[in-house]
């Protein structure tokens, strides 16, 4: 096994199609190791289906997802967390039963191999239990530890939804329009932490601020229609003629 | 043998027929409303009670007693559906199976007091009975006015669903809830009229049924296979999907008790098993 | 969303456990799945140790309470913390009886093992059964559950030559637990014998549902949807669980044949699946002292009202569902710590969770 994993997130003419309806059409997008790479497009541009495709959550009708020098069209969404790529969902999709520190702990004891462990107890493991806490101290959560999920904020529930994503380690992190629901105050907050992740963490995210995406994207595609419309720098795509037709009524919220 | 073998298929059909009746307003009511019932049997019985007592209590004839069984049915649906099972539509899938268990025994119950655990005879009219003559071949008489029955109920049924207001209406509750609603229907009214239509069917049915399928008080849970049979492999909420489930469940059950009656009821649970192992997701998959 | 009230992971409302103060600020106190017996568990568990005393004439009818309570806790593992709703769980049970029973009336009468081999019997058809199971939405495993249970049912009735049909399983010579320990009439060896496996056995599964394993069922049962996506294979986890499910209702159904020293196609029947939902559901699922508190109640009831027509029985206990169902979704244990979270609450002053 080489010290560098390739980490090259590849797709080539993905496409998903529900009967007439075209969701994702031919889409080859390229995401090099350590990316910060926003996507963008307006309502309904596909760009959701797209991250479910990369992430197994629907299989695609055409085309192909190569993660590295693998293949990883077939694969099922839990195998290619245990690869490295870890979504988050536009939509909160938390453990609503269960305390915060219950569901990193979680997370973390999948990613660490535990999860056949039955003969000694959750709370004895400690490394666990630290590396939960130090996370979702970075994460401002660590006095919401013992809240049970379905009882907090709205603001802080989405906290939770990046905490169980960045439980995994992932070596690429797509999220669903991070900042959807909260505050503007809280959203920057919450990119900080997403930008102090390692440099060679790939980043995709779906945004529709476009204040965030201009200050924390490196690279920025754009989707409309379920097709790529044009892809380049944050001053590339700010020029873009076509792009601020697209975005013309518009709103940047929403 | 040929004789032999048509008059399987064809008793097979007749039973499907009943089946499919049955077991069709279960089949909306759980596309549209995601619930599961397993009382369902329970309306069916008590139409087949009801005939029982106008039949021998009042003494009024086999044809006019199926209407009724029908009204009668419909109506309890509908008192049930608006004081009890809307308030479940939102709760889980255990809740609903612990709630219908619990109306299936209290009407299990009430049947074996009412009208005593044994079987109930009934008495066919004299032109209902015996055998016609049917291209070329003798058929059972009550047979063929069954599967009469169930085709003109069931075009009906088509023609209310694709033609009437009321059955787009269905149709796009069954389709998308909140949609529908936005598009002003009154996604609440629908339900309950449709729950108490298909209780309705489900009444005549059982009716219809007891000279085939039998009656006594533990007729909800004998059948409770079979209908939910119908519409998990068939596919809930549609129509077409349970009437093929129904028929060619009803085809190799007669088929399977006739010609290898040592195994008879396996056949069926086998052809389950591998029906759902095949198809998931029902025999017709729902648009959309 | 399940007839659980929203409590987490632990079998017992879970007390604390202190992490260690690393470099950062004093930590709270952390609330986790742990392995602390609270005092009302060790009473709970010295009041059969009690009424062996007390109650003598009582013993087999005691006896039935806990295998009965350990078929619920088999039941509860995939119902209450892996969200599959089943109705066909005594296929495992009688399983389990009819390999005890058959052992016993063909020769080898001993109990342990034959007690263990019923275990292994059920688990296996378990393990066969669960990739049936897992992957369907609810009506699918409602199906199959309540397909596989009826088709066992008939193949049991069926081939009476070996099961005795409807007239049962007789002739059943259990030998003496390790060779000292005869069953006798009172039924003071089968309570013992009961009891112990009983013990041993929640013990176990007690430690199971509070570690990392057990806590991944719960993370099923809750947030289904993201469980993939923190990598988890959910398929192949209920798998597991769905196989020591069916083995500890072997057990079950085991013991219940080698301490009655007979068995009957009821043991599989479709009604002793759905009395068995019941039961868990009256005492709460999700728990494991549900299945326990659901069996001593029940059956309990039973004994008392024996004397009713049967059909009485059969339309008060439809009633109680429909009442549990709209006003109680917790069961009697869900009551309870609900009313025990209001009186903390109101007399100590701000409360973190009920």
């Amino acid at each position: 096994m080489s010290t560098m994993q390739n980490t090259t997130l590849r797709t080539e003419g993905l496409s998903k199609q529900w009967g007439a309806f075209k969701a994702n059409s031919d889409v080859s997008l390229t995401f090099v190791p350590g990316a910060r790479h926003a996507l963008i497009g307006p309502n309904g541009a596909g760009k959701t289906t797209f991250i479910n495709l990369l992430t197994g959550g629907f299989a695609p009708s055409s085309g192909k997802v190569f993660f590295g020098d693998d293949d990883i069209t077939s694969l099922p969404q839990h195998e290619r967390v245990k690869r490295g790529m870890t979504r988050t969902f536009q939509i909160n999709t938390l453990f609503a039963g269960l305390t915060v520190l219950e569901s990193v702990v979680l997370a973390i004891s999948e990613r660490r191999g535990l999860q056949y462990v039955w003969h000694k107890t959750v709370a004895q493991q400690s490394d666990v239990i630290d590396e939960a806490m130090a996370l979702l101290a970075s994460l401002k959560l660590d006095g919401e530890a013992n809240s049970i999920t379905r009882s907090l904020a709205y603001g802080k529930q989405r906290l939770v939804e990046i905490a169980l994503a960045l439980a995994t380690r992932p070596k690429v992190l797509l999220l669903d329009e991070p900042a959807a629901g909260i505050p503007s105050a809280e959203s920057k907050e919450l990119f900080e932490v997403i930008a102090q992740l390692p440099r060679d963490v790939t980043i995709v995210f779906i945004e529709h601020d476009m204040g965030l995406v201009f200050r924390f994207a490196e690279r920025i595609t754009v989707l409309v229609g379920g097709k790529v419309l044009t892809e380049g720098t944050p001053a590339e795509i700010a020029a873009d003629k076509r792009v601020k037709e697209v975005y013309l009524g518009e709103s940047e919220h929403e | 043998m040929i004789g032999n073998f048509i008059g399987v298929m064809f008793d097979g059909i007749a039973y499907g027929a009943l089946l499919f009746l049955i077991s069709v307003g279960l089949s909306v009511t759980m596309g549209m409303m995601n619930f599961i019932n397993l009382a369902h049997g329970a309306f069916a019985m008590l139409g087949g009670y009801v005939c029982v007592t106008i039949l021998n209590q009042l003494g009024l004839p086999f044809l006019a007693s199926l209407p009724v069984a029908f009204l009668a049915s419909a109506v309890v649906g509908l008192v049930l559906e608006r004081s009890l099972y809307r308030r479940l539509y939102k709760a889980s899938h255990l809740d609903q199976v612990l709630f219908s268990i619990g109306l299936t025994f209290m009407a299990v119950a009430g049947a074996t007091y009412v009208w005593g655990p044994t079987q109930q005879p009934v008495h066919l009219p004299d032109w209902l009975r015996g055998q016609v003559s049917l291209l070329g071949l003798d058929v059972g008489a009550y047979r063929v006015f069954l599967i009469g029955v169930v085709v003109l109920v069931t075009a009906a049924l088509g023609l209310l669903i694709e033609r009437t207001r009321f059955g787009a209406q269905i149709r796009a509750s069954v389709d998308n809830q909140v949609a529908a609603a936005g598009l002003g229907i009154n996604v609440s009214r629908v339900f309950s009229l449709t729950f108490a239509l298909g209780s309705g069917l489900a009444g005549l049915g059982g009716g219809l049924g007891i000279d085939v399928l039998g009656l006594d008080p533990t007729f909800p849970i004998k059948y409770m296979v079979y209908f939910l049979l119908v519409v998990a492999v068939g596919g809930a909420g549609t129509i077409k999907g349970p009437l093929l489930a129904a028929v060619i469940l009803g085809i190799f059950d007669v088929a399977g008790k006739y010609y290898v009656p040592e195994i008879g009821a396996f056949v069926i649970y086998g052809l389950m098993v591998l029906l759902l192992i095949l198809f998931p997701a029902g025999l017709m998959r729902r648009r959309g | 969303m399940s007839a659980t009230t929203p409590t987490s992971a632990s079998a017992a409302a879970a007390p604390t456990t202190s992490a260690k103060t690393t470099a950062m600020s004093p930590l709270p106190l952390l609330r986790l799945p742990n392995d602390r017996w609270k005092p009302l568990e060790i009473i709970f568990w010295l009041l059969p140790v009690a009424a062996y005393f007390v109650f003598p004439d009582y013993l087999i009818l005691i006896s039935q309470i806990m295998i009965v309570g350990l078929f619920a806790i088999s039941l509860d593992l995939i119902l209450g913390y892996g969200g599959i709703v089943s109705l066909g769980h005594a296929a495992f049970f009688g399983l389990g009886a009819y390999t005890a029973g058959l052992l016993s009336a063909h020769g080898w009468g001993e109990p342990i093992s034959g007690m263990l081999l019923g275990a292994i019997v059920a688990a296996a058809f378990g393990y066969i059964i669960s990739f049936l199971v897992v992957r369907g939405n609810d009506l699918a495993r409602l199906m199959v559950t309540l397909g596989i249970g009826l088709m066992l049912f008939e193949a049991a009735n069926k081939a009476a030559f070996i099961t005795g049909g409807v007239d049962g399983l007789s002739g059943m010579m259990v030998d003496k637990i390790f060779g000292v320990f005869e069953f006798d009439l009172n039924g003071k060896v089968a309570y013992i014998y009961s009891f112990v496996v009983l013990f041993i056995l929640f013990a176990v599964l007690r430690r199971l549902v509070n570690s990392p394993f057990g806590l991944s069922l719960v993370g099923i049962r809750e947030g289904g949807r993201r469980m993939p996506a923190i990598g988890v294979n959910v398929n192949q986890r209920l798998t597991v669980i769905f196989t020591i499910s069916a083995a500890i209702a072997g057990v079950a159904g085991a013991l219940l044949a080698q301490t009655t020293q007979f068995v009957g196609l009821d043991v599989l029947g479709f009604p002793r699946s759905a009395e068995l939902l019941i039961i868990l559901v009256l005492g709460g699922t999700g728990r494991l002292y549900g299945g326990l508190v659901g069996a001593a109640i029940f059956m309990l009831a039973q004994d008392y009202l024996s004397g009713l027509n049967p059909a009485y029985w059969q339309f008060w206990i439809g009633l109680l569902l429909i009442v549990i169902v709209l006003f109680a979704r917790g069961g009697i244990l869900g009551g309870l710590t609900l009313i025990w979270g209001n009186l903390r609450k109101s007399s100590a002053g701000k409360g973190e969770r009920s």
